[in-house]
Formats: structure tokens, C-alpha cells, sequence
């Protein structure tokens, strides 16, 4: 991983107005994005994961979206502060998005090749031929059989996971430096997810691109990531390199995803789940907004907000339970067999 | 014998792994117009409607090379009934009334088609700038739109052809400028729901200006409704032209329209002794209405495809 940051987003803090009050999608989520590394950002449906990436390219609905305080900076500028037109220039370009559900996301009206051309044209100030011939290059890059005639067909002649790869090849088309991809996979069957984040992984390594990887499904993480970022409620709780959040999580609620994943190895049959619900935003509750869900829960975790304690270089949790003075717990026997089985590995590895 | 001759494989130049590959559906061929246009073909009575609104239009253009006479001079007897010289006789002043019929053709063509041209683009227009950009814009386009259909339609196009004098562009530019409210808010609402689904998003994020985020993604989705509507549009603007006409309101005499041929069936002598004067500038109103309508229902039922 190299060191460059290309994109650092700091303190950002987002709100939606509604009739009943601000709701608090976003509060304070502070992250880097390094240049050629895929970090994922994974938390429960409302965690403010897709909200705070799409203030990355400014697409969130302007009339009841505020954004309260933070900055994104890219290239040395703030992605908050600059005009619409820059940020036209910027979108498609350098910072590129794949949407969740390919069915939705391609315009019905027209031709898969001139949908992908269409950036190039506005980008690239290509002529029509010459962004049509890319657009085809691209699409046999993407692994569509017959690109030729696939950029000639409209998108209800493909199927899911071919849409999701013509929606890869329109974020590739003008080499962008950051992909954002917002659970690009949720919506394909689990064959045609594999064969997508394979495809993501080959064309990251290819081009060096960075990609913002929006997802629930831990599988996926470990499949994709090189970070891991945690969020819950509109936070990031816990940061880490993907080793680290997998065998060596500091923060409950990370204990908790993790101890949910059906596994087929352990011999244990239960299947764990965490209590209750997400607090809703409207009324974020003092202290720590998990601590009623919390079975780790300390008296100081209702009363304020625990900061972000270091746990090496590159992993930082937002747990009272890292504070020095904390008593000592054990996680659930789920991450604790986790962590020796990952430790067992690494011995294996160093003999 | 038979079945063990056959126990091989189709293909010999098959390779018999499984790989996961996903194949172009070709069953659905061809782009979203080109649907409309074959459920469109397959519907007899819209397509026999084209044909005739085809004819129509034809006669229209070609009217100085088809007319047997010149349709403002006086060439036979007055009045005179019809016989193997005027196929549909004459008028009060020795006008051949087929002639007439074929000129008028034209008159009915340019105010509908004019009108409807007119209305669309200001209708289309205004209904996705409504619909895209919401808030104050759209509040103010809709009580735009509002003032305009809560007049009485047909006394403000009388005010307005009075004012300005009649003759068939003033009909056709007032008729284009008072009929977009409905399409407006057709559009809008479609935009309303268009805007919702995640290609905009999609758009927005490959860095779509504005201005082409409306016209190249969003009007391409709206393009079926403005044509269902337009139809409709061009029947309702012969209507109110012909009624316009009769009023004495739209083409000036001497000039030909059916709409003041009709108007000749105000005298009862005429109505009732002479019926080659009114009766077939009756029926070619009555043919022309019906035929787009048809071809309305028929691009209608198209657009909305497998409901039916």
C-alpha cells in the first residue's frame, strides 16, 4: 500500500431535514483514502455509509441535505467549496460511481455504447466515432462476449450482472482515480457477485485505481478490502487494515457483525445477533449511541461518547473499553476462536 | 436403430465444460421505438387510420396538382348541384366545391400540426424544468399553468384572434400558445417520478450537465407520452380551428377551409335543399377527427404495451 492520500475526508457531518426534525445521517466521520488501496465501508442499513460517499461527489438531494461542518479534500481542494461546473468536471472523471442496482441505473432510451461513450465525449472532448470505438474496447475489457454488438443493444437486452458490467466499464471509461462503488453486488445472485468483484479486483490492479467499496456483507470485505472502516450511526466506530478488523477487533459492535456471519467451519451451530435496532437519527441519544445495545456497555458509555483510541498505526476504535483504566473483557468465543484460528495461520505461514 | 443413430453430440465443436457466461438476450430485439412501432403495426384500425391521415396529408401537399379547379374562382354555375363536371358541385358563387375541400385540407393541416408543434416544445420544456428542478420553479411554473386553464379556452382565443385580426396563423400561433398547460403537467409528472430512479444519479455522478441530464436523459423517457398527447393535440386543434372558421373567426374568405364551408349550413335553404354544400366538408371533419384519434388509441395502447 502506498502512502499518498488521495482523498481525505474530514469531520464531515451531514443532515436531512424532515417534517419531524434534523435527522443526523452523518456525524463527524473522518477517513483517508489511499492512492491504489480499496477501502470498504460496512454498517448496518442507516449508518450513514452511503450518504457520507455520496457527499464525496456532491449528489445527495440539495433541498433537505445540509452539510453541517468538514471537508473533502481531493487534489487540494475542497470538494464542499468548489462550484457545480468544477464539480462537473470532476464527476465521471476523476471520481467515478458504481450504483446498487444495475436495473435502475442505465437509461432504458439508450444504446449501451453510447452510454458509455457519453462521458467520454464529455470528459474527454472525444469525437462521437472515436468514443464509440473506446466505449467497445472497454466493454470487451469489462468481459462482454460480442462487444461489437453488445454497444449496439439497449440495456433490457442484458442481464444483471452484464448491466453491472457495462455500469463498471462507464466508471472506467476516463481512467478515474477514485471509484466509489455503492454495493455494487447486493442486487446480482451470488455466481454472477463473484464474477463482478473479481472483475473489480483485475481492473484495480491494472489501472491503480482507489476504490471507496460501500457494502454489508462482511464476505465481501474480506474478498475486496485492503481497509476496513466500521460504521454505526453515522460514525465511523472502528478503522483498521482488513487483518485487523478480522482477527483483531477492538470495538463490540464490530465484534458483533463479525460473530453474525453464518459460518460453515465452526463447529457451534448458534448463529449470534445484536439486540434492539439503530437509534434513530432524529434523536441521538447521549453518550454512546450503542451502548443500550451494548453488552460490553460501561456507566461512562451513557454518558459520553467514547473518542478514537489507537490501537496501532493504521487500526483506531471507538470503545470506552480501550481507555487504560477500562476493565478487562473477553470478546464472544465466535472472535476469540477467529483470532486463534488467524493466528494458527500465521504461525503455519512463519514456519 | 433410429435412437442410437442420433446418441451423439449435436455440436462435436462444443467443449464440454461448464463456464459461467452470460449471454445477450436476442429475443428482445431493437430499441424501446422500435417496439411501439411493431405493437403499433399490429393494431388494424390505427394502421388503417395512418393510411387514411397519410392520404390526407398528401392531398394537402399535393393539392394545386389534384384539385380540378382553382379553388377561389368562380368556374361553373351558381349553386349548381353535383354532376360528372363537379363531382361535389357548386357553391353560391360558382366555386367548385371539391376543390375547396382539397385547399381546405391544407388550412386544417398547418393550424394542427402548426399549433400542436408550437405547444409541445413550450409544453415539453417548461413540464421538465418544472419537474427536474422542483421547488420554487416548478411552484411558479404550475400556477402559470394554473392561470391559463382556468380561462374559458374558446372565449380567450376569440378575444385574442379579434384583437389581433383572424387569418389561419394567428389561429395557429394563439391555438400553440393557450394548449400546453395539460401536456406541462403531464411531463412534469413523469419527470417527477423519472428523476427518481438511480440512472439520473447515475448520470449526475459521469459529471451530466444539466442541461443534458434533462434533454438526453430524462425528455428520451418522456418522447412516447409528448406523442400520445400530441395526437390527440392535432384532432382537438381541427376541431377548434373548423369551429373557429365557421365562427368566422379564422380563415378569411375567400380563402378555403372546412370549417367556413360548414358555415354555408347556417341558411336553411342550404341545409336543407342544398346538401353537397355542407355534407362533405361535414364528413371530411368528422373523417379526419376520428382517423387521428385512432391513431391516438392505437399509439396509446403501444406505449402502454403488455397491459392490454
Amino acid at each position: 500500500m502506498e502512502e499518498s492520500k488521495i482523498l481525505e475526508v474530514k469531520d464531515l457531518a451531514i443532515s436531512f431535514k424532515t417534517f419531524e426534525g434534523e435527522v443526523n445521517a452523518v456525524r463527524g466521520v473522518t477517513f483517508d483514502l489511499h492512492k491504489g488501496e480499496t477501502l470498504a465501508i460496512v454498517g448496518e442499513s442507516g449508518s450513514g455509509k452511503s450518504v457520507s460517499t455520496k457527499a464525496i461527489n456532491r449528489i445527495l438531494p440539495k433541498k433537505n441535505t445540509f452539510i453541517k461542518s468538514g471537508e473533502i479534500i481531493f487534489e487540494d481542494k475542497d470538494l464542499l467549496k468548489i462550484s457545480e461546473k468544477e464539480m462537473q468536471g470532476i464527476r465521471g472523471k476523476d471520481i467515478a460511481m458504481i450504483f446498487q442496482d444495475p436495473m435502475t441505473s442505465l437509461n432504458p432510451t439508450m444504446k449501451i455504447g453510447k452510454q458509455i461513450a457519453e462521458s467520454i465525449i464529455i470528459h474527454q472532448h472525444e469525437n462521437k466515432g472515436n468514443a464509440i470505438k473506446r466505449a467497445v474496447e472497454l466493454l470487451d475489457m469489462v468481459g462482454i462476449k460480442n462487444p461489437e454488438k453488445g454497444s449496439n443493444l439497449y440495456p433490457h437486452q442484458f442481464s444483471g450482472g452484464m448491466r453491472q458490467r457495462v455500469m463498471i466499464a462507464m466508471a472506467l471509461a476516463c481512467h478515474p482515480k477514485i471509484i466509489i462503488a455503492d454495493e455494487p453486488t447486493t442486487a446480482l445472485d451470488v455466481t454472477i457477485q463473484a464474477q463482478i468483484l473479481d472483475l473489480m479486483n483485475e481492473l484495480k490492479d491494472k489501472l491503480n485505481t482507489s476504490i471507496l467499496f460501500i457494502t454489508h456483507d462482511l464476505g465481501v470485505v474480506a474478498q475486496m478490502a485492503d481497509r476496513v472502516a466500521v460504521m454505526y450511526a453515522g460514525k465511523i466506530i472502528e478503522i483498521g487494515t482488513v487483518d485487523e478488523i478480522f482477527y483483531n477487533p477492538q470495538h463490540p459492535y464490530t465484534w458483533g457483525l463479525l460473530a453474525s456471519i453464518p459460518s460453515a467451519d465452526l463447529e457451534e451451530h448458534n448463529l449470534y445477533n445484536i439486540n434492539g435496532s439503530p437509534p434513530n437519527l432524529l434523536y441521538v441519544p447521549k453518550g454512546d449511541p450503542f451502548a443500550p445495545r451494548n453488552e460490553y456497555a460501561l456507566e461512562i458509555d451513557f454518558e459520553e461518547e467514547p473518542e478514537m483510541f489507537k490501537v496501532s498505526d493504521t487500526h483506531y476504535a471507538a470503545t470506552w473499553l480501550l481507555h487504560p483504566d477500562a476493565p478487562k473483557v473477553t470478546p464472544p468465543i465466535e472472535v476469540v476462536r477467529r483470532r486463534e484460528k488467524f493466528l494458527n495461520l500465521k504461525m503455519r505461514e512463519v514456519i | 436403430m433410429e435412437i442410437s443413430s442420433k446418441l451423439k453430440f449435436a455440436n462435436p465443436a462444443n467443449n464440454h465444460g461448464y463456464e459461467v457466461v452470460e449471454s445477450i438476450n436476442a429475443n428482445k430485439e431493437g430499441s424501446y421505438f422500435k417496439t411501439i412501432a411493431r405493437r403499433f403495426a399490429k393494431n388494424k384500425v390505427a394502421m388503417i387510420s395512418l393510411v387514411l391521415f397519410i392520404f390526407l396529408i398528401l392531398a394537402a401537399v399535393l393539392a394545386p396538382v389534384i384539385s380540378p379547379y382553382p379553388p377561389n374562382k368562380t368556374v361553373g354555375n351558381f349553386e349548381a348541384a353535383p354532376d360528372s363536371e363537379f363531382h361535389l358541385g357548386t357553391d353560391e358563387i360558382g366555386r367548385d366545391v371539391l376543390s375547396r375541400l382539397i385547399y381546405g385540407a391544407r388550412v386544417s393541416l398547418i393550424v394542427s400540426m402548426g399549433s400542436v408543434a408550437i405547444y409541445v416544445i413550450i409544453g415539453t420544456t417548461l413540464g421538465l424544468i418544472s419537474g427536474y428542478f422542483g421547488g420554487i420553479t416548478d411552484a411558479t411554473i404550475m400556477r402559470i399553468t394554473e392561470v391559463f386553464m382556468s380561462y374559458p379556452y374558446f372565449m380567450v382565443i376569440l378575444v385574442l384572434v379579434s384583437l389581433i385580426g383572424p387569418s389561419i396563423w394567428t389561429v395557429t400561433f394563439v391555438l400553440g400558445f393557450l394548449g400546453w398547460p395539460p401536456l406541462c403537467r403531464l411531463i412534469r409528472g413523469q419527470v417527477l417520478y423519472i428523476k427518481t430512479i438511480d440512472f439520473i444519479s447515475a448520470a449526475k455522478a459521469t459529471g451530466y450537465s444539466t442541461s443534458s441530464i434533462l434533454f438526453k436523459q430524462i425528455l428520451p423517457n418522456v418522447l412516447s407520452i409528448i406523442l400520445v398527447n400530441a395526437t390527440f393535440g392535432i384532432a382537438n386543434a381541427i376541431l377548434t380551428e373548423a369551429s373557429l372558421s365557421f365562427l368566422g373567426m379564422g380563415v378569411r374568405p375567400p380563402a378555403a377551409s372546412w370549417g367556413n364551408m360548414l358555415s354555408n349550413a347556417q341558411s336553411l335553404t342550404v341545409l336543407s335543399m342544398q346538401p353537397w354544400r355542407w355534407v362533405p366538408a361535414g364528413i371530411i371533419i368528422l373523417v379526419a377527427v376520428l382517423v387521428v384519434n385512432f391513431i391516438g388509441d392505437g399509439l396509446r395502447d403501444a406505449v402502454e404495451g403488455e397491459t392490454k
